[in-house]
């Protein structure tokens, strides 16, 4: 197990004050926060910084902390000093955040217990030191575990299995507590939009002394699509159009995330002109809708046949498009 | 470690079109009624019906009301900056998306 500096976390010299650690903490998890960091790791950089937090907003932790002495370097080697749990009591996991938003495809829990093996070994919240066990009562029902899913727009019309894997602690028949991964095949039902929750019942956290189990909230994401936007249950296409498709009208094959359809563009339309195609959004009971944006997209001229077409136009039309400008 | 495959367990999605009752989203986001009460005070959460006992949430509240739990309590704000942070990240993704559309067919000209 690693040293982990939680003074170098927050940026704080070690003789800070707790109104310094308190600001410093609040600058860093604004910028960090998952919800409204854009920043690449922020998920990452959240949980350290709220994890040294935990520890350093927290007197009596602190103190404990520090009692490891100022020599140690971040990453080293570490094991905690022999008399470590004396004298010591601390309550549960400390600042309770969500974890990390799992990676594409899989999934992750957000509970409160996901601070790093550092943490755990030196304030429980497990299984270590024999303190800051958690007080459980003889019969509760299990937890309801939160996490979220990555699924492509597609599974929405179709519905899809995925495979996530979980990881959580639960207490065994002794107690103790053992970590355990599962793998679910998860059966995303159709219709599902983004933002959603999907209910797994009975596969959140284990019930103490025969009670229920708790639920497993699934949260759905959309992967970015190549060409589709997705609001609600509307989903929005962008559709290429030659000058010509648009001026005269026509009859032309396109995409839509439950197959292809054949699309009346009318004559005279114009760049941005929106089509809507009833009920091709996301099924459901109020199914969406598929709104087709037209883009109007100009040929190259390069060669001299294109080129000669164009002029044959500046010929023919009388066409200013900046009429009106006044110029 | 353990490690368990667990065969196909199928979800139910439980905000759907037809919204979700004020006792289960309390249920689900592990609050009690006054808490989210105050989130519909603060205009985080916008259900209908005209009494509490009558409310029905929008799909998506069941995020709305986690995000802004969460703000609240990692961000050590109160609601109203909670409420204001859930307002602008609102508008961001609004924004994001139109840039996104405006983005490909711009590509697409050239």
């Amino acid at each position: 197990m690693q040293y982990t500096d939680y003074y170098e976390m927050l940026g704080v010299a070690r003789d800070a004050t707790q109104d310094e650690i308190k600001k410093a903490y609040r600058k860093l998890a604004r910028k960090f926060h998952p919800d409204v960091s854009s920043e690449p790791g922020a998920s990452a950089r959240f949980k350290e910084v709220g994890e040294a937090y935990a520890v350093l907003k927290d007197p009596e932790k602190r103190a404990a902390y520090d009692q490891l002495g100022a020599n140690w370097q971040a990453g080293q080697d570490f094991s905690p000093p022999p008399d470590w749990n004396q004298g010591w009591e601390f309550r549960g996991g400390g600042h309770g955040h969500d974890g990390g938003w799992g990676p594409g495809g899989g999934a992750e829990t957000f509970d409160a217990s996901q601070f790093s093996d550092f943490f755990e070994t030196l304030f429980g919240g497990g299984g270590g030191g024999g303190f800051g066990e958690q007080q459980r009562p003889y019969r509760a029902r299990g937890e309801d575990h939160h996490a979220k899913i990555v699924i492509d727009l597609e599974d929405a019309f179709d519905g899809a299995s995925r495979p996530i894997t979980l990881r959580s602690a639960e207490y065994a028949d002794d107690g103790r507590v053992a970590t355990r991964e599962r793998t679910l095949n998860v059966r995303i039902p159709k219709g599902i939009r983004q933002g959603q929750q999907i209910r797994l019942a009975g596969q959140g956290g284990q019930g103490a002394g025969g009670s229920q189990p708790g639920d497993l909230y699934l949260e759905v994401e959309f992967n970015l699509h190549r060409h589709y936007r997705v609001e609600g249950a509307d989903v929005y296409l962008d559709l290429p159009v030659a000058p010509w498709e648009a001026a005269l009208g026509t009859k032309i094959k396109i995409p839509t995330p439950s197959g292809s359809v054949n699309l009346k563009v009318p004559k005279g339309s114009t760049q941005g002109r929106t089509l809507r195609l009833k009920k091709k959004g996301i099924p459901s009971k109020k199914s969406g809708d598929l709104y087709v944006v037209l883009q109007i997209a100009l040929p190259p001229a390069d060669s001299e046949k294109a080129k000669q077409a164009y002029e044959d136009m500046k010929v023919e039309f009388d066409f200013n498009p900046r009429m009106g400008m006044g110029v | 470690m353990r490690h368990d495959i667990v065969t196909v367990v199928t979800g139910s999605i439980i905000d759907d079109d037809r919204g979700i009752p004020l006792a289960q989203l309390c249920r689900v986001c592990g609050l009690p009624a006054d808490e989210v009460m105050a989130l519909v005070e603060e205009g985080i959460l916008d259900p209908q019906g005209n009494r509490p006992g009558r409310w029905i949430f929008p799909a998506g509240s069941i995020r709305r009301t986690r995000t802004a739990k969460r703000l609240q309590r990692d961000l050590e704000i109160n609601l109203a900056g909670a409420a204001l942070a859930l307002e602008l990240l609102d508008r961001i993704e609004l924004i994001q998306a139109r840039l996104r559309g405006a983005d490909s067919s711009l590509s697409r000209r050239r």
